[in-house]
């Protein structure tokens, strides 16, 4: 932890009145510890962005190109005519307050800047002012705000201290999506490149190697190699783990932080055995290494060109489906933008789980189904041996990530999963799970350690209902299904929850699954001990 | 500061108003050319922001989820929630156009000691929000009765229901209480709670305080004044049939309530009062949660700049080879 990071009892003193000074001041102070650094100039080069150079938000000066008022109001002209989200979004809004303490930067922070309605007013201001009559002719009554470079500056903190969570969304009486909003607004900061690294480096990287790591083809081969023998020496079985086989029925596309990251790794295991098992004729690809799409923080282009790999992956070694593994915005893209940006996927077929002949109609379309989706429908049909108890030292509870519950409804899948594997397993308050669940804070590009102490205030609300049920049920996991989440939810937990690790759902159930041909398994897939027979027994 | 010119903004056209009506050459202004001019800004506004929107593309399908997507067969979906079907979209449209459903599910998070973060009930923004939407509406299907002749069924129905407690004379309608009770509710909470407070402009107050001077307004001639509604008829079905008359009945609180109803209109379609039109055309909220069973087709999609598989090959060409990787290009 950062030493300038304040402690929980400090940072929890916050002030929700609202300052003196009118919301139309635009001046911010970038105060360490509360913002994210610029991109550095390389990545955005790489990428053919504009205005790449060596700033810092908190210099005078961000050498801003001479004529980017114009770049800026060119581009909200042209989206307002391409989204009919961002034009509603600008115009309707009656300033009801119902989303203000939805954000969890809000409530966390006590900024009003960060009432999801204050932050779309940051652009909206901005919108009458150019574009409304009503702000031409009376820009103070109306609202409405100069674009000046002080409001360009406001932008990039509030707009990079939005995780494009959608919880607003749930909450609004128009459905206004702060997270549209933000997208929008991030795609104006980079047309005056105005970006934080910790958005274009993993961009970069996933363009040049196929993954937000940047990790080669030999990296990645030895990656999943070394799991394979991990494995081999866990339990004994020598899974196959093939790469770019062409002809394999299925393509399988993960986050790349599960063969690189800890404890996203274990999900990877956990992965590894359940093809096993079922004996799942797949491939991973090396080039297709990533399922993660950051360009989803950066711009609907980005999106489309990083995200053009998988059907073109798919295509090139003739599976018949595609899979997915856990990440939470990597499923946003997939269910909401893939097939529109990069289909139709016409050249695949419906997916069909081999094992249980069960076709999965609501991926009909897209062709790429979610792996809680197999693994339910597996379970379903009593396709996997599984042993509960060796789940029995963890007391388990479920975080739903932010896109699989509010852009996908993916909630019921995990659920049913962690039911069948975990002995113990006990809900968070109602308030705060499925489509009303809180984010971990660090969505969106944001999980960079010098933003630390915006993250912990972020990921107060979800850290406090970890804290319910650790202390009234000795929750001592958190399972999710993202692995941003996985990256971010074990320091903001021992900030505020000590004593609560974090999990994927496949790596519990990597640990119950009982396998032809097993050694007896002394220790989960983290090498921790099972509760001994005689702890079970006792309790 | 934004109340305070709201307030004597809407004091002005009033007094505006109440003082014109007095005049006889000034009372066709007020009483027909005025009306007149709102009326047609109305409709040609509210058309074209209508139109505006509808005219421009949804490129992506961006439901916001609220409840379990269809999966699998056994699971149980939230046809409600996350609609795969079009009778599950109508459904929630109407909850949410008829009902507020969103805005029910409002809560109020509160930090206490510990410390510990509770979620408390907040439901009086809806409730508030529904009795005055739906007062409004019952209020101004009351009015055709001044409209239409014969006046429809449906009408006197209404007026009937509506006076059912029948306190009074003339009876009181139920919803003229409701409706000032509810925008009392609306304004004492913009100004009362620091962050809507801080988030409110003079846009926000105008629109209040119109509402309240016009229902004011028609409170003080139907029960106070005791206006000749037979002459306001007169005026009305002049207005309507394009053969205007003026009674010399009708006092100056008529011209007040019409200046504002007038004034209403006018700032309707420049204002967020049109999200009247709008609730109807969220993205987020009346597209399917088919994303993965239907593809959908964005209008202006155009190719990217990609990084193709053989640019990548022949990149990591050695690598490749050397960690044992099949290579396309030998």
């Amino acid at each position: 932890m950062a030493e300038q990071t304040p402690r929980p009892e400090t940072l929890v003193q916050i002030d929700y009145r609202p300052p003196r000074k009118d919301w139309r001041d635009a001046r911010v102070e970038f105060r360490k510890g509360v913002f994210c650094y610029s991109a550095a100039p390389k990545n955005l080069e790489y990428l053919g962005l504009p205005n790449p150079r060596k700033w810092q938000p908190y210099d005078q000066n961000w050498k801003l190109p001479p004529n980017w008022k114009e770049v800026i109001l060119e581009g909200m002209r042209e989206r307002l005519e391409k989204f009919r989200s961002f034009r509603l979004f600008m115009d309707i809004c009656v300033r009801c307050g119902a989303c203000a303490d939805k954000c969890h930067f809000y409530i966390g922070s006590g900024d009003p800047k960060n009432m999801p309605v204050l932050r779309a007013e940051l652009i909206r201001s901005v919108y009458r002012r150019y574009f409304t009559m009503a702000g031409r002719l009376f820009p103070t009554l109306a609202g409405a705000r100069d674009l000046t470079e002080d409001v360009l500056k406001e932008w990039f903190y509030y707009f990079y201290q939005c995780t494009e969570c959608r919880r607003c969304s749930v909450f609004c009486p128009y459905g206004i999506d702060t997270a549209e909003v933000t997208m929008i607004a991030r795609e104006l900061l980079n047309l005056v490149g105005c970006n934080i690294n910790w958005v274009l480096e993993p961009v970069a990287n996933c363009y040049r190697t196929g993954n937000h790591l940047g990790v080669q083809p030999h990296g990645f081969k030895d990656s999943i190699d070394f799991a394979v023998d991990e494995l081999a020496e866990i339990t004994g079985i020598r899974v196959e783990a093939p790469i770019n086989k062409k002809g394999a029925e299925v393509l399988f596309v993960v986050p790349s932080a599960d063969y690189f990251g800890t404890p996203h790794y274990f999900t990877l295991l956990g992965y590894l055995l359940l093809f096993h098992v079922v004996g799942l004729d797949y491939t991973f690809s090396a080039f297709a290494s990533e399922g993660g799409n950051f360009g989803l923080f950066t711009s609907h282009e980005m999106i489309k060109r990083l995200n053009a790999k998988i059907y073109t992956e798919a295509r090139r070694l003739g599976v018949k489906w595609i899979m997915g593994g856990e990440c939470g915005h990597m499923w946003r893209v997939l269910h909401q933008y893939m097939d529109t940006m990069n289909g139709p996927a016409d050249f695949l077929e419906v997916p069909v789980s081999p094992v249980t002949g069960t076709r999965f109609e609501h991926a009909r379309s897209t062709r790429m189904i979610h792996i809680c989706e197999f693994t339910a429908d597996l379970i379903h049909h009593g396709k996997l041996a599984l042993d509960p108890n060796r789940n029995a030292h963890w007391s388990v509870t479920f975080h739903d990530s932010c896109n699989p519950s509010r852009a996908m409804g993916l909630l019921e899948e995990p659920r049913f999963i962690l039911r069948h594997v975990c002995p113990k397993f006990y809900e968070m308050p109602e308030n705060t799970i499925r489509e009303q669940t809180f984010c971990c804070g660090s969505g969106s590009g944001l999980g960079t350690d010098e933003n630390l102490e915006m993250r912990l205030r972020g990921g107060f609300p979800r850290a406090n209902a970890v804290r319910y049920v650790r202390d009234r049920f000795g929750v001592n996991l958190v399972a999710c299904i993202c692995a941003i989440d996985k990256a971010t939810l074990p320091p903001l937990l021992e900030y505020w929850v000590p004593g609560v690790d974090v999990a994927g759902v496949h790596e519990l159930l990597g640990n119950a699954l009982i396998m032809k041909g097993e050694r007896a398994r002394s220790t989960d897939l983290r090498g921790q001990p099972f509760q001994s027979k005689e702890a079970l027994a006792h309790a | 500061m934004d109340v305070v010119y709201a307030l004597v903004t809407v004091s002005l056209l009033a007094a505006l108003a109440f003082a014109g009506g007095e005049i006889a050459p000034l009372r066709p202004l007020f009483g027909v050319i005025l009306p007149g001019v709102a009326l047609v800004t109305f409709l040609l506004g509210l058309t074209y922001r209508v139109t505006l929107w509808a005219r421009s593309p949804v490129p992506f399908r961006i439901p916001t989820t609220s409840g379990q997507q269809k999966s699998l067969p056994w699971i149980k979906a939230g046809w409600l929630e996350s609609p795969s079907t079009t009778p599950g979209v109508l459904a929630r449209m109407a909850l949410e156009v008829c009902l507020f459903r969103s805005l029910f599910r409002n809560t109020k998070a509160e930090l206490r000691d510990g410390p510990r973060l509770v979620f408390g009930e907040s439901k009086f923004l809806w409730l508030a929000a529904l009795a005055f939407h739906w007062s409004l509406l019952v209020i101004f299907l009351r009015h055709l009765r001044f409209f239409m002749e014969p006046v429809p069924a449906f009408v006197n129905l209404l007026a009937a229901a509506d006076g059912f407690f029948q306190i009074g004379a003339p009876v009181l309608y139920v919803t003229d209480v409701i409706i000032v009770v509810a925008l009392g509710y609306l304004l004492l909470r913009r100004l009362r709670d620091a962050q809507v407070r801080y988030i409110s402009l003079f846009a926000d107050y105008l629109a209040l305080f119109l509402l309240l001077g016009l229902v004011v307004s028609g409170i003080f001639m139907r029960y106070f004044t005791r206006i000749d509604t037979a002459a306001v008829k007169q005026l009305a079905m002049g207005l309507v049939t394009f053969s205007p008359v003026i009674p010399q009945e009708v006092g100056p609180l008529l011209f007040v309530h019409l200046l504002l109803v007038s004034a209403l209109a006018t700032f309707f379609p420049f204002s967020k009062l049109m999200h009247m039109g709008g609730v109807f055309l969220s993205p987020t909220r009346n597209l399917a949660n088919t994303n993965r069973m239907q593809r959908h087709v964005n209008p202006w999609d155009a190719p990217v700049k990609v990084h193709t598989y053989e640019e990548w090959e022949d990149e990591f060409r050695d690598k490749i080879g050397a960690a044992g990787l099949p290579l396309d290009k030998a």
